[in-house]
């Protein structure tokens, strides 16, 4: 029995003439114990990334970028040295911007129509919409290679379009409906009331509701689709994005360029979120 | 409003099943780089895809289970404090907490290639506490695709179940506490039974794309750790065998729809996004 352990005991043997604690003072290992385990785990998560940062800057001898041996920063002064990795991730973000304009204008009608209407088999069109979001990618990726062989459909950047579209579309859609679903509908009653037509109801009601939502679930599909692998190697064809660049980057030679855009790309979208954060506390605080 | 997006799915998520379950039937011909297939309600496919491939089935489903059980380990604390103890840095921890999934998957994985290399600190720390798998090793060992599994899914178990503590009512806590309740019985009987639709989000959102994966057992295991993912992958896009490929991706798909079914039939959709 830990100290912690004996105090928590006599703690609670006494509970009832000590003051209030803060609710769940001690669990059954101590608060402070909870806190260095909580932040060991965070820790773990950020060890592969403090691994990234610091090989940006290490010079590799042969091809590979995997022990340390020595400074430089070289890298950092040429990051964009190698054209084919520019290239690939110029196609990542290409496809990432343009399959998650699509998907957020289906996704976004279809959260909307499941919020507002319970109609019959809206139960049904819940469980499909999760499916994409279940089916294992290795599985999606194959299914859509066999149906491209199927339509006789070569591989390439329209292909990975369509794959992108297809599981961002059920992650738009779930994502704004979650966000959507507790907003008090009848403003839209009060609007039309007043004399508002259906279509300007839409775009000055219903729309600016919904947006901090459609915005949310736009950035995170976008993400995905920059970040997707599995889906994208089966539907490429020759096309090269970001993530297959890196694939075959493992097979023959990994630049430390890979590292400096990684790290380039985590600071800006820390930048952004920093951005979003200030901008909504300063809309609060005004 | 639905028709756009309904429609869009059903050619491009439902018709392809369809176009997976024809080709599972099909026999193959013809050679690797033209391949022939024709339709022949040929269910030989799958029993063979099943008896040449029963260790990789076996395997990824123990690795994801493992991996599920380890992300629920790690997170649960982490969520809870999170959820409970952070105060006003609660948004900042969770940023934290997203943060690092906005290094492409791939570079994650590779970075634990160099953690755990044979001559790093890990293998060397691991090894003087004698708590070295068998093989004297990490890389190329089970523990280490276990290990990448766990690592680049375990965001999907921390957020739902951030998510499910964060709803729980404090003062059902207080309640508990005045009515005598051990702190150890406050968080079976209330703080547990309430973070349940959390804790089974999260399990499936880490065991599914862990069975399918084949990243993690290509980077960091060897060829004793292959996952089904890595037999698709190969069946499909080196050795061509659509057929046994296919078969391969049903099964697997079917296996994981019981599953979702049945979750979806208990709990609904809500908790999982």
């Amino acid at each position: 029995m830990t100290i912690q352990d004996r105090i928590a005991e006599a703690n609670a043997q006494i509970g009832e003439i000590k003051p209030k604690k803060p609710f769940l003072g001690g669990l059954r290992f101590g608060d402070s114990a909870l806190r260095v385990v909580a932040g060991l785990v965070l820790f773990y998560l950020f060890l592969p990334i403090f691994v990234i940062i610091l090989f940006s800057f290490n010079d590799p001898k042969g091809k590979f970028n995997y022990t340390w041996q020595g400074f430089t920063l070289k890298n950092w002064a040429d990051p964009f040295k190698y054209p084919a990795l520019t290239e690939a991730l110029k196609m990542s973000l290409n496809i990432a911007a343009v399959s998650t304009a699509i998907a957020v204008v289906l996704g976004t009608l279809l959260a909307i129509a499941l919020v507002r209407q319970r109609f019959r088999g809206s139960k049904a069109v819940d469980t499909f919409l999760v499916l994409p979001l279940t089916a294992p990618e290795v599985v999606m990726g194959a299914s859509l290679l066999t149906l491209f062989l199927d339509f006789g459909w070569a591989s390439g950047y329209v292909t990975i379009l369509i794959a992108h579209i297809a599981f961002e579309i059920s992650f738009i859609a779930m994502t704004v409906r979650a966000r959507v679903r507790g907003f008090d509908w009848t403003l839209e009653d009060a609007s039309m009331d007043l004399g508002a037509t259906p279509t300007r109801t839409f775009f000055k009601v219903t729309l600016p509701l919904i947006v901090p939502g459609i915005v949310a679930a736009a950035m995170l599909s976008f993400a995905l689709s920059l970040d997707d692998f599995i889906i994208t190697y089966f539907v490429s064809g020759s096309t090269v994005t970001y993530p297959l660049f890196v694939n075959a980057a493992v097979k023959a030679a990994v630049p430390p360029q890979i590292n400096v855009l990684a790290t380039a790309i985590l600071l800006i979208s820390l930048l952004l979120l920093a951005i979003g954060t200030l901008y909504r506390r300063k809309r609060i605080d005004s | 409003m639905i028709l756009p997006g309904l429609a869009y799915l059903a050619v491009f998520f439902v018709v392809p099943f369809y176009s997976l379950a024809r080709t599972s039937l099909s026999s193959s011909g013809g050679s690797v780089f033209m391949p022939e297939l024709t339709f022949a309600w040929d269910f030989g496919n799958y029993s063979q895809a099943f008896g040449l491939y029963q260790d990789q089935i076996l395997r990824s489903f123990g690795y994801a289970f493992v991996a599920t059980i380890l992300c629920l380990l790690l997170a649960f604390p982490l969520a809870y404090v999170i959820a409970f103890k952070a105060g006003r840095y609660k948004n900042l921890l969770l940023g934290l907490v997203i943060l690092p999934f906005f290094v492409t998957f791939l570079i994650r994985t590779l970075a634990w290639k160099t953690i755990l290399a044979d001559d790093g600190w890990v293998v060397d720390l691991l090894g003087s506490v004698g708590a070295l798998p068998s093989e004297g090793r990490l890389l190329s060992t089970s523990w280490a695709v276990i290990g990448g599994l766990t690592y680049n899914w375990i965001i999907f178990m921390i957020l739902p179940l951030y998510v499910s503590l964060e709803k729980i009512d404090p003062r059902l806590l207080e309640a508990s506490r005045d009515l005598y309740s051990p702190n150890r019985r406050t968080f079976g009987k209330v703080i547990l039974p309430l973070a349940l639709p959390g804790v089974l989000a999260g399990s499936m959102l880490v065991f599914i794309p862990s069975v399918g994966d084949f990243i993690n057992a290509d980077y960091l295991g060897s060829t004793q750790t292959t996952m089904i993912g890595n037999v698709i992958q190969k069946q499909f896009l080196v050795v061509k065998d659509y057929p046994a490929a296919a078969a391969l991706s049903l099964l697997l798909m079917a296996l994981i729809l019981v599953g979702v079914l049945l979750y979806t039939r208990a709990l609904g959709t809500e908790d999982l996004v």
